[in-house]
């Protein structure tokens, strides 16, 4: 009897032990798979040829990434730009100003838009946000837009970063300890000065992790942007002309991909590129975040 | 008057004015999708499959995707629970807070959680590639599986740091030994919190395309073989958004209709099960 449950015990316990290890070198074998499958492209064609190249004809076996790599950095760019100063402000009301009933009450309203589908804010922007552009904002300053552009993109990308910009923005701002909090405002300072001077100072580092784990979600979003972009493979001169992402390129050419030499390896490079990119954003702020969670315990 | 009391209430303002405006894009979103989707939905769309001419705005529904979408995400919760509950337990009672095994895992699957879908997407359809699969259900269920593990592992692993050492000493000192423990005592105790991470997961993989766009396929017929391509919800509107058609564009409207109820329904039934086994807690 006893010895059915060591024996049960030893092979539970090495079960587990190799799924952990799997969930370990996962990354690793990502990074490796998509590698291996770029190799054929990354022999035939220069590193920067590939990365600087403007020229996309994939059936005349040209395969310039830049406009989709600067296409993609606008876009994460303008996201972010419209997303930190809404969710920096938003999250120093909820963490210092709003009462606990409040915070209670938007903890919804953030987990459900952190759970909405990405097709359904594609779907919201192509309703609402590509004609108010081509109507409005496009005219207002004075250049024509089909509404399919950087600007689009970026709107509906900065409502997908909300909810983590401001989660992890809120609890490092808690991590902040309340003496420091009351110090400050035993010396005289007003909440906003205690805000500026103390708060933001203290929970820098983890604010912008957070930012820049928005910033990484903002690159790799594929369906959202894919339907409110317009898709032309040309570097943007203004937020109001259409763009193509890495993400976006890789989802609309799956179809015919087989069918002409070195495309899906081309395409797999793509994913590669994207990979990396953001696999460096993700290790920083993890990192960042570990030691603040290391340093309050 | 005081240049800080301006100051303050000026910075008072613009953050309750940021809050709002997030709060306010929520509940656009959300108004928009009941607006476009209510007018086009009717029973057929639930009840029946693409017919002949479908994408031309003749008849038929989505049933196809629902399922497909159904069968998708509710065999990858499946797959990723049976991968990620060994690990959650094996971090949580087999090792120590400070060991360096368990702070890398949890750092890798944070890293992993932050991976774009798509990213995911190409590395399934490689693998398929390698094993000599194409665009099936199975693909998809395993694609989707390894998207949403990171997800449910590290909702899970937030809740059993939360459960008391002393129970755990409790359990050993009456003579149960890892295995009994980690199975009859943590994870009961933290059950709601499985149960949460599992209906995230499952919200997650029923919502997601890229990874699906190369793994699941699509297909107009309804499929149960795991050797089939299987449409999925968010694909099946993408696809009726890129015709000409306003009929066909209507439909889509009222697929992502029938997408956000889904996800809401999932959000309330995770709240109200978190509430409901609460009382299973020793506390």
């Amino acid at each position: 009897m006893d010895l059915k449950r060591t024996i049960r015990e030893k092979i539970a316990t090495s079960i587990m032990l190799v799924f952990t290890g799997l969930s370990c070198v996962l990354l690793f074998v990502m990074i490796f798979a998509l590698y291996f499958r770029s190799r054929p492209i990354l022999f035939i064609k220069p590193i920067q040829d590939l990365l600087f190249g403007t020229v996309w004809a994939p059936s005349r076996g040209e395969f310039g990434f830049f406009p989709f790599i600067i296409g993609t950095l606008w876009v994460t760019l303008v996201s972010v730009a419209i997303a930190v100063p809404l969710c920096l402000l938003s999250s120093i009301y909820l963490s210092e100003y709003a009462g606990a009933r409040i915070r209670e009450w938007t903890k919804t309203p953030i987990d459900l838009l952190a759970g909405l589908p990405s097709v359904v804010y594609g779907v919201w922007g192509l309703l609402v946000v590509v004609p108010v552009i081509k109507d409005y904002i496009a005219p207002l300053f004075g250049s024509f837009s089909t509404g399919y552009c950087v600007l689009a993109a970026g709107i509906v990308l900065a409502i997908m970063i909300f909810p983590v910009i401001i989660h992890i923005s809120v609890e490092v701002m808690g991590y902040v300890p309340r003496e420091i909090r009351e110090a400050s405002l035993a010396l005289g300072a007003t909440r906003w000065q205690t805000v500026k001077y103390v708060i933001i100072r203290k929970a820098l580092p983890g604010i912008i992790a957070g930012f820049m784990l928005g910033l990484s979600r903002a690159f790799g979003e594929t369906m959202a942007v894919l339907m409110v972009a317009g898709n032309v493979p040309r570097i943007p001169k203004s937020v109001f002309q259409p763009v193509y992402t890495l993400p976006a390129l890789i989802a609309n050419n799956y179809g015919e991909m087989l069918s002409i030499p070195l495309y899906d390896s081309a395409l797999l490079l793509a994913s590669f590129i994207l990979l990396l990119v953001v696999l460096i954003f993700n290790i920083i702020s993890r990192l960042f975040l570990s030691r603040i969670e290391r340093s309050i315990r | 008057m005081d240049f800080r009391k301006i100051e303050e209430n000026f910075f008072k303002v613009l953050m309750i004015f940021s809050t709002l405006i997030i709060f306010a894009s929520l509940f656009w979103i959300l108004i928009i999708v009941a607006i476009k989707g209510i007018p086009a939905m009717n029973l057929a769309m639930i009840t029946q499959a693409p017919k002949g001419g479908f994408y031309l705005g003749k008849e038929g529904g989505i049933l196809n995707a629902i399922i497909g979408s159904l069968l998708v995400a509710s065999g990858s919760t499946l797959l990723a629970l049976i991968l990620s509950l060994p690990i959650v337990l094996y971090i949580n009672v087999y090792l120590t807070k400070k060991s360096r095994l368990a702070m890398f895992t949890r750092f890798s699957l944070d890293v992993l959680w932050g991976i774009p879908s798509i990213v995911y997407g190409a590395f399934g359809f490689s693998i398929m590639l390698f094993f000599g699969l194409r665009a099936s259900l199975l693909g998809g269920i395993i694609t989707v599986a390894l998207l949403i593990i990171p997800i449910m592992s590290r909702a899970m692993d937030e809740v059993m740091q939360m459960v008391p050492i002393e129970l755990i000493s409790a359990s050993y000192s009456l003579g149960a030994n890892r295995l009994e423990t980690a199975l009859k005592v943590v994870a009961r105790q933290a059950l709601p919190g499985v149960l949460t991470a599992v209906l995230i997961a499952f919200g997650r993989g029923i919502g997601d395309a890229a990874s699906v766009i190369f793994t699941a396929g699509y297909t107009d017929s309804i499929s149960f073989s795991l050797f089939r391509p299987v449409a999925t919800l968010p694909l099946a509107i993408f696809y009726q958004l890129g015709t000409p058609f306003p009929e066909v564009q209507a439909r889509a409207h009222a697929s992502s209709l029938i997408l956000t109820i889904i996800i809401m329904l999932i959000s309330i039934a995770s709240r109200y099960l978190t509430k409901k086994f609460k009382s299973f807690v020793v506390k």
